[in-house]
Order: C-alpha cells, then structure tokens, then sequence
C-alpha cells in the first residue's frame, strides 16, 4: 500500500510541477493544489499505513491496530489551510486578470520600472 | 497565570477580529489598534520579566500531557524577539496613520496587520513543529492580504509571484514535516530534541536537515532562495514594506536558529558548515543588490538580505559568542529596518519618487530627518556605539573562534559596503543641488517623523545601554547552547 | 441572455433543505463521529450556492441580508472565547469541559464545550467561503 502510494505521491507532485512550469495562471493555480495535495498525501503516508480500528482505547484491540490519529490531525489542518489560500489566489489571480489585462506569466516578468 | 505567555498572541487575535465588525468608522479602528498594541507591548514586557525571574514558560494547549499535546513554549529568545516585534508593530501603526490613506484603512488594514502579528508572536512562541507551520501560514496569510492591499496594478502582478513562492514553501514545510514525523514519530520540538539523538541512522536526518533549511530559507530569503524579495517588498506602501521588512524575514530566521540549534545537531560538520557557507554568499549577494540599485527601497531591502547573512553566520558558528551576537544582531536588526524604511519612506513622499537620481538637496529643508537619517545609517552599518556593534561584533569574534574565520572577515569588510550604500542615500538625498519636491503638510511631516525619530532614539539606546541588555541575551543564548534547559522546561509540566 | 432553468429552480426549492438539512446533521454528528463545524459549514455554503445558480445572486442577498464578513467575526469571537474561557478558570488554554445532562426529549445526553468552539468555526467557514464566493461572483 505505502508503495502505490509513494507512486501516486510522485505522479502528484509531477504534474504539479509541469502544471507550475506552463504561463496561464489558471493552470499555475491548479498546479499549486495538487502540489498540496501531493504534500497532504506524503503526510497521511509517513505517518504509516498500519492500524484500521479508530483510536479509541477499546477492549480486545491489540495497540499496533490503531490508525495513528495525528496524520489525521495535522492533514486536516493542512487541507483546511490550503483550501483557504487557493481560493485567496484565485481571488488575487482573477483581479489581476481584470487589472493587468492578461493571464499570460510571461507578460508579468519583471518589475514595473524595467517596462 | 500559567496561560500569560499566550496574551501576545490572544490580544491581538482578539482586537483583530473586534475591528473586522465596523470597518468604516476610522477613529476607532486607529484607537483599538493602537490600544491593542500598547496592551500585547506590555503583556510581553511582563513576560520577558517572568521568564527572567522564574525560567522558562510552558503551556500545554488542552491540558494535554508534552509530546502529545501542543506545546507552547516562552524562552528569554522568544520572549525578546515576541516583545521587539510588538515594540514594531506599535510603530507601524503609528506611522500608518498619516501614510497608509483612509481607502486602505476602510477595507481591514489594521486587521490584518493585527492577524500578522499575532502570527509573528505565535510563531515565535510556539514548540511544536507543525503548530509552528500554522502560525506561519496565518502570518502569511495576512502578509497576502497585505501586499495586494489596495489593489494597485504593480501590487498585483507582484503579489501573484510572492503567492506563489509561498505556497510552494509552504507545500514543502508540510512535506518535510512528514518526512520528520516518519523518522522520529514527534513533532514536538522538545521531544525531537530528545529522540533525534538516538537515532543511529544521521544520514537521513541531515536530508531532513537540509530540507528544512530550504523551506524556512525560502521564508528567511538566504542565498540562492532570495529571489522573490526584492521584487515583491517593492510593490506595497511603505508602512507594510517597514512591517514586512522587519518581521517576515525573522521568523524564518528565528526557525533555524530553534531547530539547528535545539535538535539538528546530530551533523553539525556537514549542516552547520552548509549554513555558514550559505550565510556568507547570502550576505555577498545582499552587497551587490544594494550597491547596484538607485532606488531607496531597494537598497535598504538588499540590507534585509545583507543582514539575514549576518544572523545566520554567528548562528551556524554554535559558540556563545556567536549565538549571543546573532540574537543581539537579530533584535537590533528588526527595528533599524523598521526605522529606516519609516525613514526613506518619508524622503520618498516628500520627492513623489523613490529613484535617487531625481533626488537631492533635501538637507537645507528638512534638517532633522537629514540627521535623523544618518544616525540611523551609522546604526546599521554598526559603528560605535550605535546598536549594530556589539551584535557584530559577538557574530566576528564567534567566527574567529570557530572554524570560519574567513566568513569573520567578509563580515567586516562587507560592513563598509553596508555603510556605504546606506550613506549613497544621504548623500544623493540630501546633499546636492535642491531637487522641486512636492508640498508636505507639517502636521503630515511631523506625524510622519515623530514615530521614526523615537525608533532610531530605541536603537540608539539599544546600542549604548547594550550592556543592561547583555543579561537577558546571554540568558537567551544559554538556553540555546544547553538545548536540556529546554528540554527539562518542556516536560516539567 | 434569458436561459430557461424551470427545472434548475423546482429541483432547488427541495434540494436546499435536504442539503441544509444534512449540513446539521453532519455539524451534530462531529461530537463523536466524522462530522462537524468545518464540513458543516461548506455544506451550508454550497446550499446558498446553489440558491444562487438559480435565482441569482441579488435575489438570495435579499432573502438572505447577511453581512458575511461580520458573521466571520463573530464566529471567530465564539471560537476564541470558546478557548479563552480557560484563562478565567486558569487551566491551559484550550482546556474543554463537558458533562452528561438528563434533557427533555434527548434523556441523557453529554455536552461539551468544544461544541461552542465548532459553532464558531461553522460561522466561520460560512462567513468566509461566502465572502469569497460573492467578491466573484457580484463583479459582473
């Protein structure tokens, strides 16, 4: 399991990359979530695949059968954040769009005093 | 009053979100803010004077025993480095008043700058790794809304690409984060620095190590990660560039100096060596950026760059003289940067441009700055007695005592080139043929320059009563040194 | 351009109060299960939503008149008083208490303050996704 996962980490983190690398903005954005998600996924996966019973001291559960609670925690918290980050962006990124005219990367390069 | 080291966090969390009910009524915003300010100043004060007298604070959030729960931890560097960033946001806002503009101010200005500090304050408090990673996305989170504040065309397009860099660091932290979970089964700072020592296998920690010198050098702006910052501090008004300047930068300082001092210490030959490298180019390329640019903004950002380098040389030197040196530097660092770009910002209003070129003669008319200016130049360069020496001065001598005493002398030489780009601005701003320069209101002027001239009159204290200082710092930097103090601290409770 | 969405505007008029419906069911069901403020609060969001798609967005702000970005304060208020309570009582911050409580209707039933805390968050996650969407969606 941990390896599909390392997989689809990678393949994750791959297209985000490409996606990051491309000029329109819209697909940046994109590119950033997945990078997150890659990210969010690494977390869920490091903290170990192991235990399916919730982590809830219970009778007749051997400890090494609790899902670890704090992968869990901490994804939540990072879901939450990115979450709210992405839609900022794609506020700025939209009012920038009717700002400068363009959603083209390579048409923002630069400082304003270099035009 | 076990939860006293969480006011500077809660008071201005607190205030912020009061202010978001009424944000057209000016007046009280600036009141609320300002009180809010003076309230987190005096909490920290108070705090410093409990770390001092009874050692170290901790508070479990949730009453949740140490490694499980979410420590919060007030050391003396904590504590200094929470009430410096209160003392600067205090005068931030002071500053805001005649600057910022009330469309600004009607659309949540202060909010955010209060959500920025309570990120900056929780970030330094805190001893747990991803709570720090928490605090720094609220900080940052702040810090978009701050940039794009306003919604001018350069502020946008630059506010995209500092989105950007953050959110890839950001994606990075959570990942590194991970890796470390994996390794050590902790995030809780202290616990790390409990369980990273017995584990044999180093080589995978020195990765994680280095991972984290990324993430946090992203935020930091060290060599080759530094890229986004000049740009995108260009594009907002001065008061969230002094803000920003003062403050972002360090926390990412602030969080290599915990974790390379308290629980990456297993490779110190192969990380330590790499920071101290990185310090020095960060420091070189600082240079270059300051001393090609005619424009004061840019200048003093370069000095950003410039000073980040210094901090981190005396940390990467893991002698007492250096880390005391580099939490002297670091404190005296936040507020010249505050008060010079409250400075330069003022010159820049007065010539409507912030070009040098287009500058000069500005010393016939506005004496008191022109001086003010200079002191304040002289302090960031570190000349006797003002209050960069005796924090370079520590940083050199740990150099010389450590292995790196060519990193030593790049410090000093390059303090010339610091001393000579901050005085480029005096000389092509207020001496030379007058330039025309736009109508200033005195009450504006002196609104302006009030606040200023009682930051550079701080850091010329700092500097001259730098021995009343030297109890609390060289506190501070034992603790750093003798990562068990901490330890002991943390799971007292 | 005039779009004919009869049949968008009928399924709403049910749909709303499923979906409002559920969003209270999952905020209660967060006390012991998978469930609460967070998920609570985008569930309510994507019902107004909704309402938007199909009646349009100055329609659902006259039936619903609330400023988004207050709602966000408060709930933040409640969240963070939630928490502070603890200061008063000089525990940790964050500490919670709960207790089991004979109600009228409900019998015994456990109450914990981390519900207030989740209240906050609810109108929180609302106020806030609301805001964003409306910045959007009004600048036509």
């Amino acid at each position: 399991m941990e390896i599909i996962m390392s997989v689809v980490i990678g393949l994750l983190f791959m297209a985000a990359v490409y996606l990051m690398l491309s000029k329109s903005l819209i697909r940046i954005i994109i590119g950033t979530g997945l990078l997150s998600h890659g990210a969010h996924l690494l977390l869920l996966t490091m903290g170990g695949l192991g235990g399916n019973a919730p982590p809830v001291v219970a009778d007749g559960v051997a400890v090494s059968d609790y899902a670890d609670p704090l992968p869990q925690a901490l994804i939540l918290t990072a879901i939450v954040i990115s979450f709210a980050v992405t839609s900022f962006f794609l506020v700025v990124a939209y009012r920038a769009y009717q700002e400068l005219g363009t959603d083209n990367m390579e048409l923002m390069k630069g400082t304003e005093d270099h035009e | 009053m076990s939860n006293l080291l969480l006011f500077p966090i809660l008071i201005p969390l607190i205030v912020a979100t009061i202010l978001m009910l009424f944000p057209n009524k000016i007046k009280m915003q600036r009141l609320i803010a300002l009180l809010g300010t003076i309230a987190t100043l005096a909490a920290s004060f108070f705090l410093i004077y409990k770390v001092f007298n009874d050692g170290i604070q901790v508070v479990t959030l949730g009453s949740w025993p140490a490694p499980f729960g979410i420590s919060m931890v007030s050391d003396l560097l904590s504590g200094l480095l929470v009430a410096t960033a209160s003392l600067i946001v205090l005068f931030v806002v002071l500053y805001s008043f005649p600057t910022i503009g009330i469309k600004r101010e009607q659309s949540y200005y202060y909010p955010a700058v209060l959500f920025l500090m309570a990120g900056v304050n929780g970030a330094f408090t805190t001893g747990d790794i991803f709570n720090l990673f928490v605090f720094v996305e609220v900080l940052l989170m702040a810090s978009y809304m701050l940039i794009s504040h306003g919604g001018e065309r350069s502020q946008l397009r630059e506010s995209i690409k500092y989105l950007l860099v953050n959110i890839i660091s950001s994606a990075l932290f959570v990942a590194a984060v991970a890796l470390l979970y994996s390794v050590t089964g902790t995030l809780n700072m202290a616990d790390l620095a409990v369980k990273i020592p017995q584990i044999e296998n180093t080589a995978i920690l020195t990765v994680i190590a280095v991972l984290f010198l990324v993430v946090f050098g992203f935020k930091a702006a060290i060599f080759p990660l530094y890229f986004w910052l000049p740009g995108s501090y260009h594009a907002p008004p001065m008061p969230i560039l002094a803000l920003f300047g003062a403050l972002l930068t360090k926390v990412g300082v602030y969080a290599i100096m915990r974790t390379y001092t308290l629980f990456f210490t297993m490779n110190i030959g192969f990380t330590h060596e790499l920071l101290a490298i990185i310090a020095i180019l960060t420091i070189l390329a600082g240079c270059v950026g300051a001393l090609a640019y005619f424009d004061v903004k840019k200048i003093i950002i370069y000095n950003i760059i410039i000073a980040v380098g210094v901090i981190l040389f005396g940390v990467s030197q893991m002698n007492e003289a250096g880390i005391t040196g580099s939490i002297l530097y670091l404190i005296h660092d936040m507020m010249i940067k505050a008060a010079l770009f409250f400075l330069v910002g003022i010159v820049a209003v007065i010539f409507g441009t912030s070009n040098l070129r287009q500058m000069g003669g500005l010393i016939k008319t506005y004496p008191l700055l022109g001086w003010t200016y200079l002191v304040a130049a002289f302090g960031l360069a570190g000349i006797p007695p003002l209050s960069g020496f005796p924090g370079k001065l520590l940083v050199v001598q740990g150099g010389f005592e450590g292995p790196h005493f060519w990193g030593s002398i790049v410090i000093l030489a390059t303090s010339l080139i610091v001393l000579l780009s901050a005085v480029r601005i005096f000389i092509y701003a207020f001496w030379g043929e007058p330039v025309e320069t736009r109508p200033l209101k005195k009450s504006a002027y002196r609104a302006m320059l009030i606040p200023s001239i009682i930051l550079v009159a701080i850091t010329v204290f700092f500097g001259v009563g730098a021995e009343l200082f030297m109890p609390f710092v060289s506190d501070a930097a034992e603790v750093m040194l003798n990562p068990s103090l901490y330890i002991e601290a943390v799971f007292k409770e | 351009m005039k779009t004919n969405d009869v049949m968008l505007q009928t399924a709403t008029k049910v749909v709303t109060f499923i979906i409002l419906l559920f969003a209270v069911h999952i905020f209660f069901a967060g006390h012991y299960t998978p469930g609460g403020g967070f998920v609570g609060g985008l569930l309510t969001t994507s019902a107004i939503v909704l309402l938007m798609l199909a009646f349009g967005i100055r329609t659902v702000k006259k039936i619903l008149p609330i400023n988004y970005v207050v709602m966000t304060s408060v709930g933040l208020l409640v969240a963070i008083a939630t928490a502070a309570a603890s200061i008063v009582f000089d525990v940790p911050f964050f500490t919670h208490a709960y207790d089991y409580f004979d109600l009228p209707l409900f019998g015994e039933t456990s109450l914990h303050s981390a519900l207030l805390f989740d209240i906050g968050v609810y109108l929180v996650v609302v106020g806030v996704t609301m805001t964003i969407i409306q910045t959007i969606g009004e600048d036509e």
